[in-house]
């Protein structure tokens, strides 16, 4: 429990730091882009929105950098995070609430996915070294220098096109309504397959990779030798000996990379013009929209931030040494 | 995966070396790895076209043609853009961005995360804390999206600016590797040694201490090379760095926004991204490279069936014991070979 209850107070500092980030860096933009964007929806803008991109920007001169940064605490906390120039006058905050549901789904699903194929890959690779899945190797580690996105346009051209299964853009049929019915469903999974299969085939090896070795090294312990002495199977060395104690180090570096990883993958949904966060970015930076950039950082951050509780939590349970203290 | 692979924790030299081996055949040996002599090789390869790529290039890489999006030919090797520019030129000249953001984030990335990790290990107690929390903190942010917010609130970001904001935002695994291994370190005897016969701090630091991190800092350092160069060529895709200077991202974001996928025009991106994976994979290989050199097991063993007396062939892996199944109901015979695990050699 005391572990648990250190990684949330890491957790909430890291919250903290991340949003104190957000708060400084609009402060020191040279010039006045946000003004001049405010000037060219001005009228059509209510002077409580106004207020808040004021707020947001620190635009309000008057204002010490002390009282800024509380108020901008206020509304963080709020939920007010401006409007949107680009989708203008939708709040940036029903925007992400739209799109986090789509990216969660991809990026969430497919991580988790690429992590346990690749780890059940690197304990066989690590197991049986000096076999034919040692020729894995070298593939997946070219594949894993391929940026997510390049990959992403060679499967549009390969696979997507006009007449075949695999749509190349947008996240449903352009005529569906988002619900709950079977065809809407089939038609979001039919268009998720592509980038989903992008991701997995960029960000898997590095998994193969980290468990292949954390094998090899766990393969040379006392522990191994004394349970092929006692004779047990194969597969039980393999897999509650072995793997068990290899997967620890993979578990907490799933929870560090997933920083990484997260970066990584919104670009597959820019190419597939996918209607996720990574998409919103784009089309953020493309307009110069900073409150939806703002947005989508911190959106970004603070789901990683749950992602790492999640491993944490998956952590406690595979490990008893963290659960017995306290 | 773009997070640096490196897989060395706490390997160190275990127990002092028992023959003196000179430090020029120890560099050799490094060289001899296939890996990492296949990876230095290429990498050199980026280096000179980086250097001497504006100057053999065939045609300026931004001066339009009458040729609008010419397959490759004889005339364009790599094909032309929609506005007739020469492919091939614009991959020669971008070659030298791509590389200088590449290296300067990298050195600013790996100063940053020896001075910050060694320090926190070497110090301990509050300062320790602190450190390790602040590159905690930095390691769970998602860089990407912190690079890409920091950069486009800049103005007119060039290279040098792309190169500083990545250097400073990914230092952090780096220090978290190298503040476990100076932790480790810190406590061995040559290092109490060293501070008994009074030596500063100062020279424990950069002469016990930092050699002994040198294989960790060069692959922290390769490792976030890749990091930079893939987080560059994405600034340019998006748009964000400055259409201007021509990198590898630049022609793919051209790609990109002209529809080349639409019009079949697989030459505008296939060349850019080849060229991508190939220097990440080079660098890869120069990291499992110093991997296989810190910790001989990681090696790949390749020969590893092994003929016994009687005939029958037994499978050698590193830290195991051969066993031999006997056909019949006999009791597994373990054959008589000895496995000299520190040179992974069957004698």
């Amino acid at each position: 429990m005391k572990f648990l209850l250190q990684r949330i107070a890491f957790y909430l500092f890291t919250a903290w730091a991340a949003i104190t980030i957000n708060f400084f860096i609009p402060r020191m933009i040279p010039g006045d882009p946000v003004t001049s964007l405010i000037n060219k929806f001005q009228g059509q803008m209510s002077t409580e929105a106004i207020n808040s991109l004021y707020v947001l920007f620190g635009l309000d001169k008057n204002a010490s950098l002390w009282s800024q940064y509380v108020d901008y605490w206020g509304q963080v906390f709020r939920g007010d995070l401006g409007l949107s120039f680009t989708f203008f006058p939708t709040p940036v905050s029903d925007i992400l609430g739209q799109s986090l549901p789509w990216t969660i789904a991809l990026v969430g699903i497919t991580t988790f996915v690429s992590f346990v194929i690749g780890t059940g890959l690197g304990v066989l690779a690590g197991w049986r070294r000096g076999s034919w899945l040692d020729g894995l190797l070298p593939v997946t580690t070219f594949l894993s220098s391929i940026p997510y996105f390049w990959l992403g346009l060679i499967a549009i051209t390969l696979l997507a096109g006009s007449g075949s299964f695999f749509p190349s853009s947008g996240g449903y049929e352009p005529g569906l309504v988002p619900s709950w019915n079977g065809e809407f469903i089939g038609s979001a999974i039919q268009h998720s397959l592509l980038p989903a299969i992008t991701i997995l085939i960029s960000s898997v090896s590095g998994w193969i990779l980290s468990m292949r070795n954390m094998m090899v090294t766990v393969a040379s312990e006392d522990y191994i030798t004394v349970a092929h002495a006692k004779g047990l199977s194969e597969r039980r060395v393999m897999l509650s000996y072995a793997a068990r104690n290899a997967l620890l180090p993979n578990v907490s570096g799933f929870a560090l990379s997933l920083g990484f990883i997260v970066g990584g993958t919104l670009l597959v949904e820019i190419v597939f013009s996918y209607p996720g966060i990574g998409y919103n970015l784009f089309q953020a930076v493309g307009a110069k929209d900073y409150p939806l950039m703002q947005g989508v950082f911190l959106v970004i951050t603070i789901s990683v931030l749950v992602a790492n509780l999640i491993a944490d939590i998956a952590y406690l349970l595979l490990d008893p040494r963290t659960r017995k203290e306290g | 995966m773009s997070a640096p692979a490196s897989t060395i924790t706490a390997v160190t030299p275990e127990g002092p070396e028992v023959e003196a081996v000179p430090a020029k055949r120890q560099r050799l040996r490094f060289v001899a790895n296939g890996k990492a002599a296949t990876g230095l090789v290429v990498l050199a390869f980026f280096c000179l076209i980086a250097i001497i790529g504006p100057w053999i290039a065939p045609y300026d890489p931004s001066a339009r043609s009458a040729d609008l999006l010419q397959p490759p030919s004889g005339q364009h090797w790599f094909g032309t853009t929609h506005l007739g520019q020469d492919i091939f030129s614009q991959i020669l000249v971008g070659t030298r961005g791509v590389m200088f953001v590449g290296l300067l984030a990298g050195i600013v990335a790996t100063a940053l995360s020896v001075l910050i990790g060694v320090s926190s290990g070497f110090l301990g107690g509050a300062a320790d804390e602190g450190l390790s929390a602040l590159s905690n903190v930095f390691l769970v942010i998602p860089a990407l999206p912190l690079i890409i917010i920091v950069a486009s609130t800049i103005p007119g970001a060039g290279d040098l600016m792309v190169a500083l904001v990545i250097g400073l935002t990914s230092w952090a695994w780096g220090a978290r590797v190298l503040r476990a291994q100076t932790l480790s370190l810190r406590r061995r005897d040559y290092v109490e040694a060293a501070r008994a016969t009074g030596e500063s701090t100062w020279r424990i630091i950069t002469v016990e201490i930092l050699p002994n991190l040198t294989a960790i800092i060069a692959s922290g350092f390769v490792g976030t090379v890749i990091f930079a160069v893939m987080s560059e060529i994405t600034l340019a895709f998006i748009g964000i760095s400055t259409i201007s200077e021509w990198n590898w991202g630049t022609i793919l974001f051209w790609a990109q926004s002209q529809q080349a996928l639409a019009q079949g025009a697989w030459w505008w991106f296939v060349p850019a991204g080849l060229a991508i994976a190939v220097l990440g994979t080079a660098l890869s290989l120069i990291n499992f490279g110093i991997d296989e050199f810190v910790s001989p097991r990681l090696r790949n063993s390749g020969h590893t069936r092994v003929k016994t007396k009687d005939g029958r062939t037994v499978r050698m892996k590193v830290g195991f014991t051969p066993v031999l199944n006997t056909t019949g109901k006999s009791a597994p015979v373990t054959p008589v070979v000895h496995v000299d695990e520190a040179k992974g050699t069957v004698s």
